[in-house]
Parts: C-alpha cells; sequence; structure tokens
C-alpha cells in the first residue's frame, strides 16, 4: 500500500477512532450485566459479546498504535478525556432493563456486522485483516439476537409491550451510529469505506424483516431524529461517569504495569 | 469457587428415615467399589436431601461470588486484566450453572433453589459477605479464595454421586485458570510500586480470617459427619483441607515479600502440620446468620436482579420436563 497521505492519515485515524469507541464503550456496558442477568445464560451471553467487543476495541487500538502513530492500545482507552472519545450515543446509555440492553444489542451488533463485511474488502489492509475476523465472530450476536427479540416480541403482552417501546427509544439513537464523518468522500475514494449513508440503508434492509417477525413495528424513520454529536465528540451525560469509573485503578498510575 | 464445613444439615436421629436395609446395603457396596450413584439409581432419602443441599449452596456461591468481583471488570486497569477478569467471573456463573443443573438431577427445580437462596433459608460460601474494597482484593480473591476453592472441589470430584463429580472435574479445569490470572495480577502489584504493594499487602490483611474461616470450624466442633463420609458426599476434614491449603499456599505468600496477620502461623517441622491461632469462630456464625457486612448486599442484588428478569423468564415459559439431563 502506498504511503499514507497526510489527509488520507486523518480520515483512517477518524474512522478507526470512532469504531473502536463504540466497541470499547459498549463492551463496559454490556459486562455490567455479569451477575445480574436476567437468566443465568443471559449473564453469560452479555459477557461473551462484552469479551468480544472488548477484543474489538483492542484490535482496532493496535492498528492505530502501529499504523498511525498513535499511543499503546491501553493508554488510548484508559487516558483520553469524554471530549475525546468518538463513540456514538447508543453505546454509552446505562444498560437499563433487559429490553434496552437486548434491542442496542441488536440494533448495533446488526450495523456491526454489515460493517465490518463491508470492511472485510477495505483498500486498507490492516483493517480488512481485523474485519475479516470480527465479522465471524459478530454473526453469532446477531443470531442471539435476532433469536431474543422474535422470542420476546411475541410472548406475553408485557413482553411485547416493553419491546416495542425499547425499540421506539433505541431507534433514534441507533441512526446516531451512521452520523457522517468530514471524510466520507476520502474513504470511499480510496475504497476504504463504502460510507455510513450505504451502511445505514443496507441496515434498515436487514433489521426491518426480524422486527416485523418479532411482531413489532419499525418507528418511521424520516419522523425521527437521529442522536448525532459523538462522532464529534459531544456526549451524553452518561459518558463521563462510566469513564471516570473505568479508570479508577488505571489512574492511580497510568505509566506502571498492573 | 466454594467453602464448606458448615453445610450439613444437623438432623436429629429421631427424624432420620429409615430406608429400606436391603437397598441401602447395595448402596453402601456400590460406593464401597467406588462406583457412581446417577440420577435414576436408588439412594436413600437422607443422602440425597444432603447432596441437594451441599451442591445447591455450591451453587449459590458461585453466583453469589461473581459479585464482589464482578463489580470490578468495569474498573479493572487495562486491557489485559479487563479481558481476564471479565472471562473469570463468566466461567464463575457458568460454574453455577452447571451446579445448579447437577442439584436438579436429584430432583430440586432451580427456581426452587434461587428462591431458598433469597429468603435466606439456603447459605452460601461465608467469604462473599466481605467486601470487594480495591482491586487489590480482587486479586487476593482470583488468587486465594480460588485456591482454596480448588482444594475443596478436587476433593469433592473423587465424591460418590456422578453428576456432581463431573461438574467439578469441568469446573477446577477453568479454576486453574483463576488462580493464574490471580496469581499473577498479585505477582504484579507485589513487585510494583510502593503504592501497589501496599494495595494488596492490605488486602491480604483484610482477607487473612475470612480465608481462614473459609473450609469451616476445626473439626472438635463440627457436626458429626461420620455417615457422610461413608457415603462420601464428604471426603475430608475440614482441617485437613485448611492444613493442605496452608502447606500449599504461605509459603508462597511469604515468597512475595508480603505478610500475614497471624504471628503465631508457622510449620511444624515434627508434626509437619501448621500452627495457626482459630479465627473468631464466633464472627464465622455471626456472619453465616446475616450479620457480615455484606449479606444484605449481596441479597439485595441478586433478589433485584430476579425481580428485574422475572418478565424476560415469564416471556419464556415452557412445561418443565419430569426429569433434568445432567449437563455432564
Ligand atoms: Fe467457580
Ligand atoms: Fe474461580
Amino acid at each position: 500500500m502506498e504511503a499514507l497521505s497526510s489527509l488520507h492519515k486523518e480520515a483512517i485515524r477518524e474512522f478507526l477512532y470512532k469504531m473502536a469507541d463504540d466497541q470499547l464503550i459498549l463492551g463496559h456496558r454490556n459486562s455490567e450485566w455479569t451477575g445480574l442477568g436476567p437468566l443465568l445464560e443471559e449473564d453469560i451471553a452479555f459477557s461473551s459479546m462484552a469479551q468480544d467487543k472488548l477484543g474489538h476495541a483492542l484490535a482496532l487500538y493496535t492498528i492505530l498504535h502501529e499504523h498511525l502513530g498513535e499511543k499503546d492500545p491501553d493508554t488510548i482507552a484508559f487516558t483520553r478525556n469524554e471530549r475525546e472519545l468518538r463513540c456514538c450515543h447508543l453505546v454509552e446509555y446505562p444498560i437499563g432493563g433487559y429490553d434496552f440492553s437486548l434491542t442496542r444489542h441488536f440494533l448495533f451488533d446488526t450495523a456491526e456486522h454489515l460493517r465490518f463485511e463491508m470492511l472485510a474488502g477495505s483498500a486498507f489492509e490492516p483493517l480488512a485483516q481485523v474485519a475479516r475476523k470480527i465479522k465471524g465472530e459478530i454473526k453469532y450476536h446477531v443470531l442471539h439476537a435476532q433469536t431474543w427479540m422474535k422470542q420476546l416480541g411475541s410472548a406475553t403482552e408485557e413482553s411485547k409491550a416493553r419491546m416495542q417501546s425499547a425499540l421506539n427509544e433505541t431507534m433514534p439513537l441507533a441512526l446516531g451510529i451512521f452520523e457522517a464523518s468530514p471524510f466520507e468522500a476520502e474513504l470511499a475514494e480510496h475504497n476504504i469505506f463504502a460510507g455510513e449513508h450505504e451502511l445505514r440503508n443496507r441496515w434498515l434492509e436487514v433489521i426491518a424483516p426480524t422486527v416485523a417477525d418479532a411482531g413489532l413495528v419499525l418507528p418511521d424513520i424520516d419522523a425521527l431524529t437521529p442522536a448525532y454529536g459523538g462522532r464529534q465528540g459531544y456526549h451524553t451525560e452518561y459518558l463521563q461517569p462510566l469513564l471516570t469509573e473505568m479508570t479508577e485503578v488505571f489512574r492511580i498510575d497510568p505509566t506502571v504495569e498492573w | 469457587m466454594y467453602g464448606g464445613g458448615y453445610i450439613y444439615d444437623k438432623s436429629s436421629p429421631a427424624e432420620q428415615h429409615q430406608d429400606d436395609p436391603a437397598k441401602l446395603a447395595e448402596f453402601e457396596a456400590k460406593i464401597d467399589r467406588g462406583e457412581k450413584i446417577e440420577p435414576h439409581d436408588w439412594m436413600p432419602r437422607d443422602y440425597r436431601k444432603q447432596l441437594i443441599r451441599m451442591i445447591e449452596q455450591h451453587a449459590h456461591s458461585e453466583i453469589i461470588g461473581a459479585l464482589p468481583e464482578g463489580t470490578w471488570i468495569t474498573r479493572a486497569p487495562g486491557f489485559r486484566r479487563k479481558l481476564a477478569l471479565m472471562a473469570k467471573v463468566q466461567d464463575e456463573v457458568g460454574h453455577g450453572q452447571l451446579l445448579y443443573n447437577a442439584a436438579e438431577t436429584l430432583g430440586k427445580p432451580r427456581e426452587e433453589m434461587i428462591n431458598d437462596l433469597l429468603s435466606g433459608k439456603s447459605k452460601y460460601s461465608n467469604v462473599f459477605n466481605y467486601p470487594a474494597k480495591t482491586w487489590g482484593d480482587t486479586a487476593v480473591i482470583a488468587w486465594l479464595i480460588d485456591a482454596a476453592a480448588i482444594v475443596n472441589q478436587v476433593t469433592n470430584s473423587k465424591g460418590s454421586y456422578g453428576p456432581y463429580c463431573r461438574a467439578l472435574e469441568r469446573i477446577c479445569q477453568e479454576e486453574s485458570f483463576h488462580l493464574k490470572y490471580g496469581h499473577d495480577t498479585v505477582v504484579y502489584l507485589a513487585t510494583g510500586t510502593p503504592t501497589q504493594r501496599a494495595m494488596v499487602q492490605e488486602a491480604l490483611t483484610r482477607w487473612w480470617p475470612p480465608i481462614m474461616h473459609f473450609f469451616g470450624p476445626p473439626d472438635k466442633v463440627s457436626v458429626h459427619t461420620e455417615k457422610l463420609m461413608r457415603w462420601k458426599v464428604k471426603l475430608a476434614s475440614n482441617d485437613d483441607m485448611r492444613q493442605q491449603f496452608l502447606n500449599m499456599y504461605v509459603p508462597k505468600i511469604w515468597e512475595l515479600g508480603l505478610t500475614l496477620p497471624d504471628p503465631n502461623l508457622r510449620k511444624n517441622d515434627e508434626t509437619g502440620q501448621w500452627e495457626y491461632t482459630e479465627p473468631d469462630w464466633d464472627e464465622f456464625f455471626r456472619v453465616i446468620n446475616g450479620e457480615g457486612p455484606c449479606n444484605a448486599e449481596r441479597l439485595a442484588v441478586r433478589n433485584a436482579a430476579e425481580e428485574n428478569g422475572r418478565w424476560v423468564r415469564r416471556a419464556l415459559m415452557k412445561p418443565v420436563g419430569q426429569y433434568t439431563q445432567p449437563l455432564c
């Protein structure tokens, strides 16, 4: 691959950070279910997803470190301040009830699966390699999400009502995943990534049938205001407390091995 | 992880059920021959009762034990520790799942076991009624509580009830990874900066009494367990397991330059036995009976999880089969 021009580099850096930060923060949230799930089996499932997401974040931060001159993954993850993070609002929200967490898992992981499927053919080879590995793992998470959406969407009156309102609440947040970056054209032109808009369209095509199968109603997308801002460093009030907690021990001495 | 020693029912001889002597003789002969008892085999009523009680409390210990360490997953410093701790606590929940299943093969449904946990009728290992105050505590727990649990579980895996033994064999394999992770974390702290060292030393001092309590009261005051020994429900005495643990781990602790808060702790070279100050057994019983620093909190968290998850479980409701297959 040709030497990276500085604009090109900036585009990739921004792109990697937002993906990695999503993984880090949602991995953190999913891990909060440990010991608290509605069934032991779901405790275990959410922990698996959390571990995979943390692993993905680590892989992406490693690319930043090795190919783009950023600091080591621990430093990147555990010392940046809130404004420096590029995650979307969806991943920042507290775990809430199982209805919220499951719906978030369904909407996010579906987008993630499609994203890494697209990236498996990226011209930026280090990313393409990681993407090929990640998409295989996420396939099972998407399957898990679909099974549960269908089960809970059509079981009892209560579960149906809960899942519908979770979907209504989560949809505008999920649209925030696809907030365009200033580098969309740059990334597309160099065949690194076909773009957030393209991903959003593919995502809508995939989630619609599952939502319908689950007996739920997809909110009218055009009537929703997507929760944008995260990709520019503007976050919900939930992110700072999460970071404070996450870095509590690391901050005691960020220069040593733990 | 898990601790035993106080789990057996003190049923009075008058309450003891009289089993068919011929069947009982056949059952005991089978155990003497080293064969396993399986779910469909005839077994004395008291054997079933004690096993349910023991396995159920072991299962509770796994899921309650996930709580103090679980609260440190979100605070673990760095990717390596965070990933390892997540995997460890996930394993513990998986152990709970395996063990509830093994207990279900004896006829008590999981739901009922959970209800008994929440009502306080059924106990769990006493150590989890103490708080994990710092990152140092999680390191000490993962190393030494898991080490103690391994001593206990390896012993129990030689027992007579097939599904429990097989579950324990699988559990012990995973526990050995926990032990490695815990030891590694303690080593990094003990050989780190003065702050890190102080953190792990304070945690060790805090956890020593609960660790000494782990295997239960001394043999001379324990419930009479001769029959349970004969039936291979209980396989080693509390003191024997405690000795085994001290012998394996005290030297390793001292090697790291860490100290233990018992001036009398030493190995008697003549007897080969460890000598120590008896921990406060009154405190042990107070904590078991609900007065520990975290009993209320642990059950409240578990209760909230049960409450919050009820609608999900209701949505999954399907007719329950008569017989539960062992998972392994
Ligand atoms: Fe365990
Ligand atoms: Fe363990």
